[in-house]
């Protein structure tokens, strides 16, 4: 692999993006490894959240590349080939999964609680109700630069933080803030409300602040 | 604008998708609540962590698989 394409950028600009298309349709194997080292796993991370199984979710990512392949000497470049890989992918990880998006909206409307712990505010009859109770109330996390002893653990913290998150807050989570895709993009390729694809980054945001939360208090 | 209630709202806030009112509450309260400050920082913290992840590499075998497809499709 040569380097030279510069796929370690998600946002891939579309002078870039014009000559890695010409390069996969001039068959440049070295293009198409980068495009798989930049992709897979990120492929993997949201085909996972459709299927039961990790044998599943790379058949799923196999035939998305597969698709790619057949599809990139008619790809007219109407939407990013990112996007357009990751649709492929969603729909047929969506094929391939069990569960019915019906009861997946109805899962996302049915949740009504807080994310953060009801204990951690002041009862109704207090003088402050709705407010951290004085023990509970949150701290600053620490800077903690990438690369440092605490920046490595907080980094593992999340991951399992995240590969721990109900399959769709863990599908948004990471188009949004792993993979740093915008709203509009997230939204069209899940097919979900603008409110409910709120709904899933918040809960899941939350979730992933709750544990890192808990191991720096652990951990100071 | 409680605490309880802010902490539900800060995705909504940092997205830019609260309404003026709202967001002139949620802003009012911060000003005058360290919790809800530290909350707010935290959460941003959080996200940016989130940003840093970057996926393990996939397993060798299921690259090579990958990449036979890329050789058959040739």
């Amino acid at each position: 692999m040569t380097g030279y394409y510069h796929l370690a950028e998600m946002t891939i600009t579309s002078a870039d993006e014009s000559d890695l298309i010409a390069a996969l349709r001039a068959r440049d194997e070295s293009a198409f490894a980068a495009l798989v080292d930049t992709h897979a796993a990120s492929m993997l991370r949201v085909a996972r959240g459709y299927v039961a199984t990790r044998e599943i979710a790379e058949e799923v990512v196999q035939e998305a590349w597969i698709a790619l392949l057949k599809g990139i000497d008619t790809f007219e470049g109407r939407s990013s080939l990112r996007t357009w890989l990751f649709t492929v992918l969603i729909n047929i990880a969506k094929k391939r999964g069990m569960r019915e998006r019906k009861d997946i909206d109805v899962q996302i409307a049915a949740f009504t609680g807080g994310t953060v712990d009801p204990s951690r505010f002041r009862d109704a009859d207090d003088r402050w109700p709705g407010h951290w109770k004085a023990d509970e109330m949150p701290s600053r996390f620490p800077e903690s630069p990438e690369g440092s002893v605490l920046g490595d653990e907080l980094m593992a913290v999340t991951r399992d933080a995240l590969d721990e998150l109900p399959e769709r807050q863990r599908v948004v989570v990471t188009m949004r803030d792993v993979l740093d895709m915008d709203s509009e993009e997230v939204r069209k390729l899940l097919d979900i409300s603008v409110a409910n694809q709120r709904v899933l980054l918040h809960r899941g945001r939350a979730a992933v602040r709750q544990a890192l939360e808990d191991y720096l208090k652990d951990a100071m | 604008m409680d605490c309880d209630e802010l902490v539900e709202l800060v995705t909504a806030y940092l997205d830019g998708s609260l309404d003026p009112d709202t967001r002139a509450r949620f802003d009012e309260h911060l000003l005058e609540c360290d919790g809800c400050e530290n909350y707010l920082q935290q959460f941003r913290s959080t996200v940016a962590t989130l940003g840093a992840i970057r996926d393990d590499e996939i397993e060798p075998a299921f690259r090579d698989r990958l990449l036979d497809a890329f050789k058959n499709w040739r």
